[in-house]
């Protein structure tokens, strides 16, 4: 591979992103948005250059630095590059998704003040996310893992005047500092055992320090790779929101929508995921490790899922179904089905992308209103839309042949036939989230695209938030025009046929060769490599499997409480109140963290400053005692003489001099 | 170049005695002298790296005259890799000091600028003075200067925070200098070299970690000897605080590194876990008390303080290290980390007190609650405001990453546990510091002092520029700090672990 084109990659959006970013008012709108466009279309060529020398050339990954960022007590860190078959692959996806979202966000920001700041953002996270997955060693994926988390910080915030935003990208940045903090102990784990932050040296050393100890207490210690593996895990736990650390996603919902596809579908959110897969020759020699993820991956995966039911907000609710699918792709981890988790996390870039792009056009048509409440009908006015939106729906449930039933397929069989700690559990988690799957999603498409039209009558008496289009306009809905719906469009066809195309070598074909480690005894998904007899065959079965069934549930049941009978679901919320309120109130993680997390830190801070700094330290031991506050005064009195300032000043001087007058004594 | 350490210490000196010789009344050739003068002795810094020779941990560019022959005394002046870099730091953040007072100052300019251009000198002779009688004079004479700056031209409770400073670093000082007397009445010299080279016992070595650590400890400042920065910070005029965050806390660590390793290396094995407990209290404390500032100067002086624990973590974490792994392993990125925190901290503290002053000016207020919205009617300032504090989180790409990633990795090869503790910093630190900003920079305009604010004049975009660049460099490319250190650190290790005994 040329060096020169892979530092390009990642390259081309920085220097778009600096040069949007500060000559923007110079090269106008129409000069960002071409610069940058070029720049990530630039990248996305070069990236699937890059993939077809990797699969289809057949030539080797490559390994080898860029720079040297230090040496430090002959530790070499460095900036450089490892491109193998996994990296190829992501970074197809990033590029690609972000070319599309580059391309839509043209006509979604087209009127705000801030579009040529909002294109350097995006330019920029396309850069940090490159950085990310072309590293070669943990400095350089903790640059990448801690500027997406930047990017993404500047995103959220993009609306500073609101303060929900502003609420919400301290938020984000803060839970993800949580995760790093995690992250980072882990790569401090790795120095400590391996003397090198390079992948291939810690993934070398992997079996000798599976066994080793990491003492915590004078007797007692962990194994390192079970320490070392949780502690990058609650990294990922940060970057793709994992319960507990989930809860800045759905509030990220305050960034412009471009975003949401951005950070929830291709981007940030799947670092996490790829961050595990990168790392499966450290994660396969902990069992307990990969039980952790497993466990965590099953729970976000169900309950999360079910927040998507009661929400109201159509981007949130997308938001909701993207933890859930985060759990999805984190339990296949949990059960060393990385390739699943892979195959899951592109499939999902791409009909999630989809699904938020026609939220986004929605909310255009509406001139910014989000609420599901207030929608319905939508499909006569907006065909393009709604039939890319059902698209994205059939694939995020997983209906046989479209992308998403075979990566999910995929990950419910592999957990099925797990042997792992926790695995029974992940099991039904993620059999039944296909059903609560179905539900939130059709409830989405059915309240927004059909039933009666509920846009007209709240029109004018929803103010529109500052930043935003303020103008009502009381038409009918408009299609949304070109720039958005040809992204929908690029979109959608993957969405349905990219499962098919390359669930063969993706998943049963070994693509992923020696990117990805899988000890032998723990390989789920190749054994029933032996099986797979191409996708129809692959799909019909699925036809037969309980997930297909219960999705199929999920729908009707949709249908029956959202279109046919609504006051069916309003009966059930009153009847099952005692489960709908935790549900609103989203298993109230955020009281706790608002209310008595954040109180309590706040309240300790005031204690430690009054109590400890003014009072014992200040109080008792600098000013305290009355003699030395008389001695004290007595100073200060002299000093509002107004002498000592010129007396001092001169004193100096007079050192000086004194100093001075020996140097000339000696030296002539 | 032979003199060049004597042209920095005295140019800007004799350039400060000369503009309060031209006094007030020539005020404009007096501020164009100092920025003359500190642009002269910052370009003259640039072949004291370029000529450095990074090959050898030996003194380069000596200079050696008899000073106080009577008492052995020398003015011998040297840097090693461990001196220069705050050398550099020095003259670097002196300039952007001279920029921001231009047109702000207006009691006794001359003055003002004349203090400043002295401290500089005095600053740079602490860092290469070789001897440690002269070493103490520099030390000392320093004070002066700042106690005057924060004294005329300081906040409403300015000799309260002035005397509290004095007498702080004053009383600290005196042990430094009952320390240096007693070795160097077993010496019979005031040369650092032959300090460090000197033999001494176990009690002897206590006394004088503990002497010194009372200096070292009130300048860094460490918990619980901490509380005197904030107030001097809060009085301090913005030039003030900027000198005082960059260079004078880093006399503190330069201590330990230049001091207290070397010279009493049983003691300070023996007492480490002391500064390592003080190091990460302040990480942790330091920065829940910082959670909860009102005032944004005082805000941003806690955070430096939290930041300073990493650099006597760093250095005095190497003790541990090779406890728990029988290597010296680690030991000498444990002290990479604290010299290259130093420097960082150095840009980053003196960049925001430089933002709070762009504010200060305009608004005369520093409480966090009379600002909000800054961002719409300050947006190029803003942007650096975001960048300074991003950095003070240690976002990687920034300088603020590179020490704080070198010392928790280098701890964990102590201690699982103090990793840990160390790294609380990533979380509270960016608590603290994009609360700050989500509270100053963002939001709707709250009031009409917000909305009268003015965008950045170009004096303070030159200055805030050149420190985003530097902040920016440093993160992305540090090798050359790190290989100009390398030879010296190395030997300062080998010095801290060995016995004198």
């Amino acid at each position: 591979m040329n060096p020169t084109a892979l530092i390009a990659i990642p390259l081309l959006p920085l220097v778009a992103a600096v040069i949007a970013g500060l000559f923007g008012r110079l090269i106008g709108r129409a000069g960002a948005h071409t610069l940058t466009c070029a720049a990530v279309g630039f990248s996305c060529a070069l990236s699937l250059t890059v993939l077809k020398q990797i699969y289809w050339d057949g030539v080797a990954a490559y390994d080898a630095p860029v720079y040297t960022w230090l040496i430090s007590d002959g530790m070499h860190m460095e900036v450089g590059f490892l491109i193998d078959r996994l990296t190829a692959l992501m970074m197809a996806v990033v590029t690609f998704v972000s070319l599309c979202v580059h391309v839509y966000t043209i006509g979604y920001m087209s009127d705000d003040p801030g579009y040529t700041r909002f294109f350097s953002y995006i330019s920029l996270f396309t850069f940090s996310m490159l950085m990310l997955v072309m590293a070669n060693n943990f400095m350089q994926l903790f640059f990448g893992w801690e500027a997406v988390g930047l990017v993404s910080y500047l995103l959220i915030g993009f609306w500073y005047t609101r303060p929900s935003a502003i609420f919400a990208n301290l938020k984000a940045f803060i839970v993800n500092r949580i995760g790093d903090f995690g992250f980072v102990l882990g790569i401090a784990g790795i120095a400590y055992f391996t003397h090198s932050l390079a992948y291939r040296d810690a993934f070398a050393a992997a079996p000798q320090i599976a066994h080793a100890l990491v003492l915590l207490s004078a007797t007692g210690g962990v194994p390192a790779l079970t320490l070392i593996c949780i502690c990058l895990f609650i990294g990922a736990m940060g970057k793709s929101a994992q319960v507990p650390l989930h809860v800045w996603l759905p509030d990220s919902m305050e960034g412009p929508t471009p975003i949401s596809a951005l950070i929830h579908a291709a981007t940030m959110v799947t670092a996490g995921i790829f961050m595990v897969a990168r790392m499966s020759p450290l994660f396969e020699y902990s069992d307990a490790a990969l039980s952790f993820v497993l466990v965590i991956g099953a729970t976000t995966a169900f309950f999360m899922g079910l927040l998507g039911v009661v929400n109201n907000d159509i981007k949130r609710v997308i938001a909701y179904s993207t933890l859930s699918q985060l759990g999805y792709m984190t339990v296949a981890l949990g059960v060393s089905a990385y390739g699943a988790a892979i195959f899951h996390l592109m499939t999902h870039a791409f009909f999630k992308a989809l699904l938020f792009l026609a939220a986004g056009s929605v909310i255009i048509a509406l001139h910014h209103e989000q609420d599901m409440r207030r929608m319905g009908g939508l499909a006569k006015y907006m065909p393009v839309t709604a039939v890319t939106c059902w698209i994205g729906a059939l694939a995020l449930i997983g209906t046989p042949f479209f992308s998403g039933f075979y990566s999910k397929d995929a990950i419910i069989e592999a957990v099925g036939e797990s042997p792992r700690w926790g695995a029974t559990y992940a099991y039904w988690c993620v059999l039944c989230g296909v059903f609560v799957t179905a539900l939130y999603t059709f409830r989405m498409l059915f309240l927004t695209f059909h039933g009666p039209e509920r846009f007209r009558a709240t029109a004018d008496t929803h103010a529109a938030p500052p930043g935003e289009h303020a103008a009502r306009v009381p038409e009918d809905p408009r299609e949304s025009p070109a720039v958005v719906t040809l992204p929908l469009i690029a979109l959608a066809i993957p969405s349905v046929i990219i499962g098919a195309l390359t669930v063969g070598p993706v998943l049963f074909g070994g693509y992923f060769g020696h990117s990805i480690f899988v000890l032998t005894g723990n390989d789920v998904s190749g054994a029933r490599a032996a099986d797979f007899r191409g996708p129809v065959q692959f799909a019909l079965h699925g036809l037969m499997a309980p997930p297909f069934w219960f999705a199929l549930a999920g729908v009707v049941t949709a249908w029956a409480c959202f279109l046919w009978r609504p006051m069916w679901a309003q009966a059930a919320a009153r009847t099952f109140a005692w489960l709908y309120r935790p549900l609103t109130q989203k298993y109230y993680f955020d009281w706790f963290n608002e209310q008595v997390l954040a109180a309590l830190t706040r309240f300790i801070g005031v204690g430690l400053w009054k109590g400890g700094d003014e009072g014992l330290i200040d109080g008792l031991m600098v000013n305290g005692g009355a003699a030395s506050v008389g001695w004290f005064g007595g100073l200060v009195r002299r000093v509002q003489s107004g002498y000592l300032y010129s007396y001092a000043f001169w004193m100096v001087i007079g050192l000086a001099v004194l100093l001075g007058w020996f140097l000339a004594r000696t030296r002539f | 170049m032979h003199g060049l350490l004597s042209i920095l210490i005295w140019l800007p000196i004799l350039a400060g005695v000369l503009i309060v010789l031209l006094g007030d009344r020539n005020i404009v050739a007096g501020r164009w002298l100092a920025l003359a003068a500190s642009l002269a002795t910052l370009a003259l810094s640039v072949p004291l790296w370029s000529s450095f020779d990074t090959g050898t941990a030996a003194l380069q560019f000596v200079e050696k005259l008899p000073w106080i022959p009577r008492f052995d005394a020398w003015y011998a002046l040297g840097v090693d890799g461990i001196s220069l870099p705050l050398i550099v730091l020095t003259a670097f953040m002196t300039v952007p000091v001279v920029i921001a007072a231009w047109t702000v100052i207006e009691t006794r300019p001359a003055q003002y600028y004349a203090a400043f251009l002295i401290m500089e000198g005095l600053m740079i002779g602490v860092f290469s003075a070789s001897d440690a009688l002269l070493f103490y004079f520099f030390w000392e004479a320093m004070l002066i200067p700042m106690f005057l700056i924060i004294g005329i031209w300081g906040g409403p409770r300015r000799v309260y925070a002035t005397i509290k400073f004095f007498l702080y670093t004053f009383l600290g000082s005196v042990f430094m200098l009952a320390a240096l007397i007693y070795m160097y009445v077993k010496a019979g010299s005031y040369s650092i070299a032959s300090l460090q080279a000197l033999p001494l016992t176990l009690i002897e070595q206590r006394w004088i970690f503990v002497a010194l650590l009372l200096a070292f400890a009130v300048k860094v400042p460490m918990f619980p000897v901490h509380t005197w920065l904030p107030d001097a910070h809060v009085e301090a005029p913005t030039g003030g605080s900027v000198i005082l965050a960059a260079i004078m806390l880093k006399m503190g660590g330069y201590g330990f590194l230049r001091f207290s390793l070397p010279i009493v290396p049983d003691a300070s094995r023996e007492l480490d876990l002391l500064v390592i407990a003080l190091s990460l209290i302040a990480v942790v404390y330091i920065g829940l008390v910082a959670l909860v500032q009102q005032d944004m100067k005082k805000l941003i002086a806690y955070s430096s303080i939290a930041h300073m624990g990493f650099v006597t973590l760093g250095a005095f974490v190497i003790y541990e290290i090779v406890r728990n792994t029988g290597s010296v392993q680690g030991a000498g990125m444990g002290l990479d980390g604290a010299m290259v925190q130093m420097v960082s901290h150095g840009l980053i503290s003196g960049a925001l007190f430089l933002c709070v002053g762009v504010l200060y000016d305009r608004v005369h207020s520093r409480q966090i609650a009379d600002y909000g919205g800054v961002i719409n009617t300050m947006p190029a300032f803003a942007a650096f405001m975001v960048l300074f504090a991003l950095a003070n989180t240690g976002l990687p790409g920034t300088s603020g990453f590179v020490g704080e990633f070198l010392v928790i990795v280098a701890s964990f090869r102590a201690s699982f546990w103090y990793s840990l503790l160390a790294a609380v910093t990533l979380v509270l630190g960016a608590a603290y510091t994009l609360w700050l900003v989500k509270r100053v920079i963002f939001g709707p305009v709250v009031s009409p002092r917000v909305a009268a604010l003015q965008d950045l004049n170009s004096r303070e975009y030159i200055v805030l520029t050149a420190l985003a660049l530097a902040v920016l460099v440093v993160g992305v490319w540090p090798a050359p700090l790190l290989r100009v250190m390398q030879p010296s650190i190395q030997h300062l290790v080998s010095q801290a672990i060995a016995t004198k005994l």
